[in-house]
């Protein structure tokens, strides 16, 4: 079925927490106002990435990272136009001109970079396709998209949107058990670390921020990227649920009439 | 007489009128209202539309469902609505990913009221752009626990099965 929508009213970051939390495998195609971008994704993962606005060859991104000078990046893009980027990364390693490392950190940067920009596109028609790999002639990374989500997640500075998105400070947070999201594996600030150490169930987030001293925007824009990140969910306070089983919202008192209510109700209910 | 009710809630236009109106005895947008003041010179017309279902069970017990008024400024709405209700219903269209996080709000915002129990459903499903209800799920932040259900509002058979997975639900929390 459809995964597709407007950046203007999905957002990106939105976006990534769903493909990392479905740990989603396919290729996301974004069409900006004047600008488009490709991003390639393996179990929720990000493995590729490219925009519209740049050579995407890999002579390019190691020129734009200054591992190689623009000279030597002339000479490639003039002769080696018909050999892909694995073959052209292992013809410079064995020639000694870059490292295997220096290629992985270059991509890594570039790859990031081209998502990170992606936060702060207004608008762009987005649709994800399952199971489409990037071309086979591109060299493909293995990249966690907490970080990234938590990194753009703190450009958010719409007050009206985070009381939207955290519309009560009665709730209380709790971490998630999703497999494959560790908070050690995210650059947290002083700050985040400060409210993370205060979720517990029974902490309603009014008092987390009271205690961290942070003012009510920072505490919810910190909270709100923790929860893209799919590190932290929302929770009612633990011990605020009615100790007996009752509904008070009954208009009988005991436990079998409500019951015997409930079940009057699905009677009728299955006869319509 | 005794009588008992449900809140519809979501988003504008993702389907409350249509799916209190699927199961209703009685017309659902009859309190629908223009209030316009003649003195001013520039004619105001503001509709208040609030749906309001009813549905008999038998001689002595009746079903009305609510659903909430669209527009933002008529939240302080929910909170008088919320109050002495069986549990909710959330409505999402799941071909416009761009309400979700209206939906979201609502959800937070319902949830914070009251610790009633609640169903949320993936309406217009038979639309061909609608979103996987996996992917909802994620998108709304709904827990494991949460039933999410896929539904077409114009089908009665779909609306029935939210109302029994609420009643369901509800009858849980007397057994826990
Ligand atoms: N295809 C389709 N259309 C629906 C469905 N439910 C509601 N609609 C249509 O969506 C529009 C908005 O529905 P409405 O009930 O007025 O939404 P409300 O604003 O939430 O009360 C109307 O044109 C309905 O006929 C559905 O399940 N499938
Ligand atoms: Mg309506």
């Amino acid at each position: 079925m459809a995964l597709k929508g407007n950046l203007r009213d999905f957002s990106f970051s939105q976006l990534l927490n769903l493909i990392s939390l479905a740990k989603k495998t396919g290729t996301l195609e974004v069409h900006g106002l004047d600008k488009d971008a490709l991003l390639s994704f393996k179990g929720g993962k990000l493995i590729y990435a490219q925009n519209s606005r740049a050579d995407n060859g890999l002579g390019a991104i190691l020129a734009r990272t200054n591992k190689l000078t623009d000279k030597q990046y002339q000479v490639i893009k003039d002769r080696a136009e018909n050999i892909g980027d694995k073959e052209l990364g292992l013809m410079l390693i064995n020639s000694n001109y870059v490292t295997q490392d220096e290629i992985l950190v270059s991509l890594k940067q570039e790859f990031v970079s081209t998502a990170n920009d992606l936060f702060t596109w207004a608008e762009g028609i987005f649709q994800f396709e399952n199971n489409i790999k990037p071309s086979p002639d591109k060299i493909s990374l293995l990249i966690s998209l907490e970080n990234i989500i938590i990194e753009g997640s703190r450009q958010l500075q719409e007050k009206e949107r985070l009381e939207d998105e955290i519309p009560s400070l009665d709730m209380a947070l709790r971490f998630t058990e999703n497999p494959g999201t560790n908070i050690r594996n995210v650059n947290l600030s002083v700050k985040e670390w400060r409210v993370v150490s205060f979720i517990n169930p029974k902490n309603a987030m009014r008092q987390i921020a009271r205690t961290t001293k942070l003012t009510e925007f920072e505490f919810r824009r910190i909270v709100y990227s923790l929860i893209q990140a799919g590190l932290v969910e929302i929770i009612r306070p633990e011990g605020s649920k009615p100790s007996s089983p009752k509904v008070s919202t009954l208009p009988v008192e005991s436990t079998d009439d409500q019951k015997s209510l409930v079940n009057r109700l699905i009677t009728r209910i299955r006869s319509l | 007489m005794q009588t008992v009710k449900m809140v519809v809630t979501g988003p504008f236009s993702s389907g409350k009128t249509q799916f209190i109106q699927t199961v209703s005895e009685i017309d659902v947008v009859a309190t629908e209202r223009k209030i316009s003041s003649e003195s001013e010179r520039i004619k105001e017309t503001t509709t208040v539309a609030m749906d309001f279902g009813r549905i008999t069970v038998d001689d002595d017990l009746v079903l009305y469902l609510f659903g909430t008024p669209g527009q933002k400024r008529f939240d302080f709405m929910w909170e008088i609505l919320s109050e002495g209700m069986l549990g909710f219903v959330v409505m999402v269209d799941s071909s416009r990913p761009e309400t979700f996080r209206e939906a979201r709000r609502i959800l937070e915002t319902f949830r914070a009221y009251a610790p009633t129990p609640y169903v949320v459903t993936a309406n217009k499903q038979d639309l061909p752009d609608a979103w996987d209800p996996s992917d909802m799920r994620i998108a709304l932040r709904l827990a494991p626990e949460v039933k999410l259900l896929p539904c077409v509002a114009t089908d009665k058979e779909s609306v029935k099965n939210s109302l029994l997975e609420l009643l369901y639900s509800i009858l849980e929390r007397m057994d826990p």
